[in-house]
């Protein structure tokens, strides 16, 4: 079977659930954050099948800047992990609970 | 089948492993190795933006995701020198339930994509090149403007990161 869209999709489709899950079930702040960045690679590989198929770089351009974007938010993401685990000493979403009522 | 193809069967079967070890990895609870497979993600993932034929995005993925952005969590996670992750008690009603959303979220995702003929359907054989050429001309005409803006938001996150790690933060 030839190789389309759809195949594409569907690995994009898994690799975001993994993504989501790994939010979900993990508990280190470190490999969620990772697993963030798994969701987002899911949308940048979306994108540029879908442009692929579609015959318009558009998408291409578009991923180009999520990527610019997601490197800015991982600098400041990790230096408030940082600055958590100073005022903390813990990196654990079970111990951060400042905010529960 | 195309050796194409059999290349796209390879790298996502890569990558949706090493996914998979970056979430679970029955072996390890590092976060270490959870960046390290994470990297080899992003590698395979490199491999499959190639077989799109968008080269130039496969070489910025590899620059700046599995260089400057693996290299940032690395650095942070020496930097706290975490402890193994120690088997804290599962909770098994949350771990169900995000199961259970997790799936149901798939489904939805995978009904959407596989019943919808129209996706395929009206598809002329691609065509496009996303080499550097191509993709500069289209980046520089058509989206400069978000160009430029997309450089001061680097600036703004420069100026907050190192405003973050100060080492005394009100």
């Amino acid at each position: 079977m030839h190789v389309g869209l759809e195949h594409y999709l569907v690995v994009t489709a898994l690799l975001f659930s993994l993504g989501l899950l790994g939010v979900i079930a993990r508990r280190n702040l470190l490999v969620i954050y990772m697993s963030l960045e798994l969701m987002l690679n899911a949308a940048n590989l979306a994108l540029v099948s879908f442009s692929r198929f579609t015959d318009n770089l558009n998408g291409q351009v578009m991923v180009f800047f999520i990527i610019t974007v997601a490197a800015a938010e991982v600098a400041v993401g990790l230096a408030l992990i940082v600055a958590l685990y100073r005022k903390k000493q813990t990196a654990h979403v079970e111990d951060l609970t400042t905010m529960k009522l | 089948m195309a050796a194409q193809d059999y290349l796209f069967y390879i790298f996502a079967a890569l990558t949706l492993l090493c996914g998979l070890l970056v979430v679970v990895n029955p072996f390890s609870r590092n976060p270490v190795t959870s960046a390290m497979f994470l990297v080899l993600t992003i590698v395979s993932m490199a491999g499959l933006f190639v077989l799109l034929h968008a080269f130039f995005l496969a070489a910025v993925q590899i620059l700046v995701y599995a260089g400057a952005v693996m290299v940032l969590f690395l650095f942070v996670i020496m930097l706290l020198d975490l402890k193994e992750e120690e088997r804290r008690k599962i909770r098994l009603f949350g771990l169900i339930t995000g199961l259970l959303s997790v799936l149901a979220v798939l489904g939805v995702v995978l009904k959407t994509y596989l019943v919808d003929s129209r996706l395929s359907a009206n598809l002329q054989p691609p065509t496009i090149e996303g080499g550097t050429a191509a993709l500069g001309t289209i980046l520089f005409k058509n989206y400069l403007l978000p160009f430029e803006i997309l450089s001061l938001l680097l600036l703004v996150a420069m100026v907050g990161v190192i405003l973050l790690s100060k080492k005394d933060l009100k």
